[in-house]
């Protein structure tokens, strides 16, 4: 099997390289799946203008496989059954070679049936709460273990923090991201009545009792952190409060997994000073690439716009894309997916990111604090930490392997040393 | 009875007429038929769509023939599809479960079974232990009586309670929507046993027909909708007739006076709201099969007040209103929000429909209600009166 | 250990050589990679290299390092201090031109090592001429709380100028005493010297002195501190009892179902294991006795069953002892942590209420202008969410035009009532005009109304939430005590509601307008035929109800956000407010508001993990209650209250 691999991509590379010259006159169709109405449009449109700058510079280097790469875009209007629907016309109707979307969880969990029913392929740019892994989807945001846990390590190794609030917006991805710091901060002597645990609805704007909550922590003498999941616009409140009970990041810091440079700037941050998000990309990075990309966004989009992190898991999927589709020779599914594993496209943030069999991506983990005038000064970054979609700190999920590669199979019990199944868990 | 009924409601014929014309015909245009003229995504959402409609029709009997504006029939539509939805997720994850344990060299243990399905469905939300709400979940039957108990149980709890104390009118439309509120806010909680925010997803995937094509199922679909909104229909068309019809809408005309009749309002009021509950959790098992996903956002107090909408734009106190309201509405939201409408160049200014088209209906709406109270049904009289 | 070690090497090297013959970048340059990347539990063998150095330049360079301007030059490895970028020596802090940040690589020492640098400038800073750094100092070792800096700490208060830095030397002196202080006398004197404060660096003192280990032994050993016994079952669940004593290698382990199930199938023997065959083992009663064969023919380690571990656990003793051995110590600490606990419960109980207050004003300033249109005229007005957006948006308008925020937000209140003044009268009289007879129908109106403005506001402003500032001396929080503080901000909404509250009731009570308002509420026949012209009353009253929701948004942008759908998620909890407290009357409005809020509060004490919960056991109780009294709290009698 993974002998005849290489012959076997080799072969249809051949042949569909004499054709392609010949294909040429219809366009490759790139879908863009990101709602452009509804609550997530506020996050979602900017990465859907990310995707037509990356198109159309690819364009302007010559396409892919020498065709013109052509974007059909459609609004799932943040409406989860309709990402399904569009997702289902995509792969039928306009018969694209490949999709790039979605923000929220739900709304992947949406597409995975129609994905895997019609063989398509799917990137998916956000920092998600892994257990999930699909033969169809390639994985460019964070999984737990690449943002989660090196933020909560800095909390420990840096900070000497002995007491977490976990504060999160009462959905999947807290929930999740939420149980697995629990067992991981347990594992590493937190006890459990050290351990803090809130969930706030979406747009939640009452925060002076949790914020209370969160100072009398200290009256054991530990020093108290703050690890916040807390998702969209109830950040803004919440940072309110914080300032307003004058919590210096010095006293208490929080770290943020939901907050970027996007959502900095509905705020005013000159109180914020010190507090931390934890990401694998932020503006402030340092690179000739990143200067170029930030220069390019917004020369395109306007001065006072910024880039955030789901851009460059974007930037990383796509030009991944374009080369495994270049070494493949044709856009065809298997034949992409399987040029894919491997694939290397240096980061924004300097090094190379690297495509796993595991369809993850191995990234650094930067950390960085607030700055007053709305951007992160990085602080902390780390090696290349490659994705883990099953964590190690779930006792159910601890003994689950992914590895489309060798094992062809996305929820590998090594225990048992069995597939329990090939679609992915929705 | 019948002859009258039907002679009384000329409409139900010509309505059971076009419903068996559009089924047959968009069952022959489609990709199961091998002419694939109309896309199985397009199938699906006339399958749905003839599910809204039939809500639409329960929601026209309770508001244009009963007089209660319920803004909360969305939340029985809701528990419908999450009570198959239940059903399909366990049923195809215990067949995933079962293969994976059969290659394991012990046999397992029931309570092995049940443990890694609750980890299968739970632990993409953080938790494996199975609620005791899904305590029916493995029998299909007895989960499809669930989709008519629960929402009929809640109607008839809330309207009971509601009716008992005379609440009505505009207090009444609040509290139903604080119903459909508090509902959905229960349900968005990880700790309610539904998957919270994610609610059930995979649901297009029938257990049992994993090797039968989406174009073939969502054909069945649609035939099943059609069916389910005829026989609704037919059912609404014999409530509203007769005796019993008069009554309701004597108590929607003056309450009070049908009360010193000695008619009992309330229990009347709690028949229909209770009926239109269940046909309208009905409608939801047969929608959310088509959808994929339901997720406590859709019993948003919002979606009840759209069908509201819909009623209204199609014209209230006449059911075949209600059909063409739902389809019509829904259908051009779909289209415009698709971005199937061209942009409007004012030199200027583009208008790009999917950014004004909220607009645009909410105007429209307030344009119905002022000028427009019978809505798009209106026309009909006028075309039947005209001749 | 190793960092130990590693300090004594570095005091080794640093202290025979004459101090003054090294310079301060040779030092940074034996360091260069500490000093450039530097990590909380590393930095150590710097900073104490530097302090004991003893060289002039350590203290500023130390300042500059934790303000994040040391840089090191790429070229040679030398560093600077680089700031308004400009490039000084460190040695002799001379000008050396422009920093030029692509030949520089930035030293970012992060919070923990920001901290660590704060605490090794103490002994410096405690006596600086500069209050702001002895503040910082100060600062540092409340942090930090490290036993060595009790003696510089009390050595500077003698001769501290500043009255109340004084005093928090002195406070912070007695919370270092009670924990490091020579004899047990000093520090129980020290403890009775903190009983009656309440805040919570207090507190932390006391709970550290009064930290507990838990153990377990076979009986209770003499030499402990006892803090409590405990009870397995009661204090702590039996397989957590259980989980001690394996991990003090007092019993064995248990054998989890997986590791049964493991040992079955990995001594399965042609189809059979145990003496049953294997398609019998899908029971859990089957796989122990095949698991107990195995064990018997010394397979397997045994099982350990229930009995097993119930007697384990009656022949130990569960305790938890004092980390502070000294029983005088630790009784005096828990007197004096009981008295303050028990004020802390009251303060809590007070900042709660607080809370309540504030939520009670929000939801009240938020319908009150509902209480108008809909209390006393009965409209149902689904888009009045939207007035308080628009409210807000106004604030925000004018924030872009006016940058003073004081000024900006008195600009902003009356013209946000002007804004909404307008669009109500404006609605009322292209819409609601001729919908008074069909009240479901204003309903549906308004509604779509609402959807359309809220797209609008979409198009025109976008759906990322927008900035409103409150100006800067409503910054901050007034502070009672530890426990009870609430912000200026919702003390100045509370303020506005109270002030809406008295308006209202004097235009309703006192003026003509209420007057006529009423008239025309109760009959609009008869009070037509009085001379008044009901149109004109109806419009100012709708418009008042309007401008009102306009002000509401500018406060609640202020404390929260603004965005396109701040009202809806106002609008069913405004109407509640108002059914709730008793339509057709403001003190009703205000009623339904603090019952909610306080409900709300009381919910999310109960259950503090959760606060979705709360939101929907709050409207469940609003149903209910509803259903029991339907005209709500303050419900009308007579002739006004019939529908």
């Amino acid at each position: 099997m993974v002998k005849s691999l290489p012959l076997s991509s080799l072969v249809t590379a051949g042949v569909l390289a004499a054709a392609s010259a010949y294909a040429c006159d219809a366009p490759i169709k790139v879908g863009v799946l990101h709602s452009l109405s509804g609550t997530m449009a506020i996050s979602e449109t900017t990465l859907k203008d990310t995707m037509l700058l990356l198109i159309d510079e690819q364009n302007a280097a010559g396409g892919v496989l020498d065709c013109e790469i052509e974007a059909v875009v459609v609004d799932p209007a943040s409406d989860w059954p309709l990402f399904a629907e569009k997702a289902r016309e995509l792969l039928t109707v306009h018969d694209v070679d490949v999709i790039f979307g979605n923000w929220t969880s739900v709304s992947r969990k949406s597409v995975l049936p129609v994905i895997e029913e019609l063989n398509g392929l799917l990137f998916y740019p956000v920092q998600y709460e892994g257990e999930e892994s699909s033969k169809n989807v390639f994985y460019t945001g964070a999984a737990p273990n690449q943002q989660a846990i090196p933020a909560t390590d800095y909390f420990l190794e840096e900070l000497g923090v002995e007491k977490f609030a976990l504060l999160g917006t009462d959905y999947v991805y807290p929930r999740t991201t939420n149980n697995i710091l629990e067992s991981y901060l347990k594992s590493n002597g937190i006890a459990e009545e050290d351990i803090f645990v809130n969930y706030t609805p979406f747009g939640h704007s009452d925060w002076a009792t949790i914020v209370a909550d969160v100072v009398a922590l200290g009256a054991d003498g530990k020093q108290v952190g703050v690890i916040s999941t807390i998702n969209g616009d109830a950040n803004i409140g919440f940072y309110k409060e914080l300032a307003a009970a004058g919590i210096s990041a010095d006293d208490i810091p929080v770290v943020a997994f939901s907050v970027g440079e996007e959502e900095l700037s509905g705020l005013d941050t000159s109180n914020l000073v010190g507090h931390l998000a934890a990401w694998n990309y932020f503006q402030s990075a340092e690179s000739e690439a990143n200067d170029a990309w930030v220069a390019a966004w917004k020369a395109k989009m306007g001065e006072d716009r910024v880039t955030n992190d789901p851009m460059e898991a974007h930037y990383i999927g796509f030009n991944m894309w374009v080369n495994a589709v270049t070494e493949a020779g044709t856009t065809d599914v298997d034949a992409v997916r399987t040029a894919m594993y491997g694939q290397e496209f240096p980061n924004l943030t300097g090094g190379t990111a690297v495509m796993l069999p595991n369809h993850h991506l191995a990234k650094p983990v930067l950390i960085g604090e607030i700055t007053a005038d709305g951007q992160f000064d990085i602080i902390s970054q780390t090696e290349e930490v490659p994705g883990d979609a099953w964590t190690d700190f779930l006792p159910e999920s601890a003994v689950l392997k992914s590895d489309w590669q060798t094992l062809g199979c996305g929820m590998y019990n090594t225990e048992t040393e069995t597939c329990i199944q090939l679609t992915s868990n929705y | 009875m019948r002859h009258s009924f039907i002679a009384q409601n000329p409409s139900v014929l010509w309505f059971l007429l076009a419903l068996s014309l559009f089924t047959l015909g968009v069952t022959v245009l489609s990709e199961a038929a091998g002419v694939a003229v109309i896309s199985t995504s397009f199938v699906k959402t006339l399958g749905k769509t003839l599910c809204l409609c039939l809500i639409a029709v329960a929601m026209d009997v309770v508001w244009g023939y009963c007089g209660i504006l319920s803004l909360g029939h969305f939340a029985f539509f809701g528990l419908g599809g999450y009570a198959i939805g239940m059903w399909l997720m366990y049923a195809r994850t215990e067949a995933i479960v079962l293969d994976a344990l059969a290659q394991q060299p012990l046999p397992p243990t029931p309570q092995e079974v049940s443990d890694a399905i609750g980890n299968q469905i739970f632990g993409v939300v953080g938790s494996s232990e199975f609620p005791w709400i899904w305590a029916f979940a493995d029998t299909l039957y007895l989960q499809l009586l669930m989709i008519v108990v629960i929402p009929g149980l809640l109607a008839l709890v809330f309207g009971w309670l509601a009716f008992r104390s005379r609440v009505t009118g505009v207090y009444l439309s609040i509290l139903t929507q604080a119903m459909t509120l508090a509902l959905s806010l229960y349900l968005f909680q990880n700790d309610s046993g539904l998957r919270g925010n994610n609610g059930l997803s995979g649901l297009q995937n029938i257990p049992g027909y994993e090797d039968t094509s989406q174009a073939v199922i969502s054909i069945v679909f649609l035939w099943a909708s059609a069916l389910a909104l005829g026989a609704g229909y037919v059912f609404f068309a014999w409530v509203v007739s007769g005796k019993m019809g008069s009554v309701i809408k004597g108590i929607r005309d003056n309450e009070a006076r049908v009360r010193f009749l000695g008619y009992r309002v309330e229990s009347y009021k709690l028949f229909i709201f209770t009926i239109t509950a269940i046909v309208s959790a009905i409608a939801g098992a047969l929608y959310y099969p088509q959808a994929g996903i339901i997720n406590p956002g859709e019993i948003a107090p919002i979606a009840s007040i759209y069908l509201a909408v819909w009623v209204a734009i199609g014209g209230r106190g006449r059911l075949y209103g209600a059909v063409i309201g739902a389809a019509f509405v829904s259908l051009l939201s779909s289209w415009f929000t698709g971005g199937g409408a061209p942009a409007v160049p004012l030199g200027f200014y583009t208008i790009q429909w999917t950014d004004w088209w909220l607009v645009l209906l909410g105007l429209s709406f307030v344009a119905v209600t002022l000028f427009f109270p019978k809505g798009i049904g209106g026309l009909f009289d006028y075309l039947v009166r005209k001749p | 250990m190793i960092r130990l070690l590693f300090l004594a090497a570095a005091l080794c090297l640093t202290l025979p050589g004459p101090s003054h013959a090294q310079s301060l970048q040779n030092l940074l340059q034996t360091h260069a990679d500490e000093v450039l990347k530097p990590g909380r539990r590393s930095v150590g063998v710097v900073l104490d290299d530097l302090v004991s150095s003893g060289l002039p330049q350590a203290v500023p360079f130390l300042e500059a390092w934790r303000d994040r301007e040391i840089v090191q030059r790429d070229a040679d490895g030398r560093f600077f201090r680089s700031a308004d970028d400009t490039l000084f020596d460190l040695e002799t802090g001379e000008v050396l031109g422009p920093a030029e940040s692509d030949a520089l690589t930035q030293s970012r020492p992060n919070g923990g090592v920001r901290r660590a640098i704060g605490d090794a400038l103490v002994q410096f800073q405690l006596s600086d001429p500069d209050i702001t750094k002895r503040r910082a100092a100060v600062d540092a070792i409340a942090r930090s709380m490290d036993a060595s800096q009790l003696t510089p700490l009390r050595m500077s208060i003698e001769a501290e100028p500043d009255t109340a830095l004084k005093a928090t030397k002195t406070r912070l002196a007695g919370m270092l005493a009670a924990r490091f202080g020579k004899t047990p006398e000093a520090r129980i004197d020290a403890i009775g010297g903190l009983a009656g404060d309440l805040s919570v660096d207090v507190r932390a003192v006391l709970n550290t002195i009064l930290a507990t280990t838990g153990d377990v032994a076979e009986t209770l050993p003499d030499d402990v501190n006892l803090a409590r016994l405990l009870q397995p079952g009661i204090d702590l669940t039996e397989a957590e009892a259980y989980r001690q004593l394996v991990a003090n290698d007092l019993a064995p382990p248990p054998i989890p179902a997986h590791a049964i199930r493991a040992a079955l199938s990995s001594n399965i023997v042609d189809g059979f294991v145990g003496g049953l065959a294997v398609h019998t083992l899908d029971t859990d009663e089957n796989r122990m006795t095949a698991y107990r064969a195995l064990a018997q023919a010394g397979e397997v380690p045994p099982l350990v069953t229930a009995q097993d571990q119930a007697a384990a656990l009656a022949s130990h003793v569960f305790y938890q002892a004092y980390d502070e051995p000294d029983i005088r110590i630790t009784d005096a600490a828990r007197a004096a942590l009981d008295a303050i606990e028990t004020r802390v419960a009251f303060s809590q109980a007070a900042d709660l209420a607080l809370d309540a207050l504030s939520l009670a004003s929000i939801y009240f300033l938020a319908a009150i202008g509902l209480a108008i249109t809909f209390g006393v005229m009965g409209v149902i007005n689904m888009a009045h969410g939207e007035f308080i957006m628009m409210g807000a948006y106004t604030g925000f308008v004018v924030q872009l035009f006016v940058p003073d925020y004081t000024l900006s937000i008195l600009i902003a209140l009356p013209l946000a009532f002007a804004v909404t003044f307008g669009a109500g009268v404006a609605m009322e009289r292209l819409v609601i005009r001729h919908l008074y007879h069909r009240p479901l129908e204003t309903l549906l109106a308004t509604f779509g109304l609402s959807i359309a403005l809220q797209q609008l506001a979409k198009n025109i402003f976008g759906t990322q939430a927008r900035p409103l500032t409150s100006p800067g001396w409503l910054d901050g929080a007034l502070v009672f005590n530890d426990v009870i503080a609430i912000s200026y901000i919702r003390i100045a909404i509370f303020v506005l509601a109270l002030i809406f509250l008295g308006v209202i009731l004097y235009v309703l009570k006192r003026t003509r307008l209420g007057l006529e308002v009423r008239a025309v509420t109760q009959n609009p026949g008869m009070a037509a035929s009085m001379g008044i012209n009901p149109d004109r009353i109806n419009m100012l009253t709708f418009g008042l109800g309007s401008g009102i929701a306009g002000i509401a948004g500018v406060a609640i942008g202020l404390y929260a956000k603004v965005t396109s759908e701040m009202g809806a998620d106002y609008i069913v909890q405004s109407f509640m407010t108002v059914v709730v407290g008793g339509v057709g009357n403001v003190w009703g409005t205000l009623a339904g508001a603090s019952l909610i809020g306080f409900l709300q509060k009381g919910i999310e004490w109960l259950n503090p993990s959760n606060t979705l919960a709360a939101q929907t056991y709050m409207i469940l109780f609003i149903i209910l209650f509803i259903q029991f009294r339907p005209k709500g709290i303050v419900a009308l009698k007579g002739r006004a209250a019939a529908d």
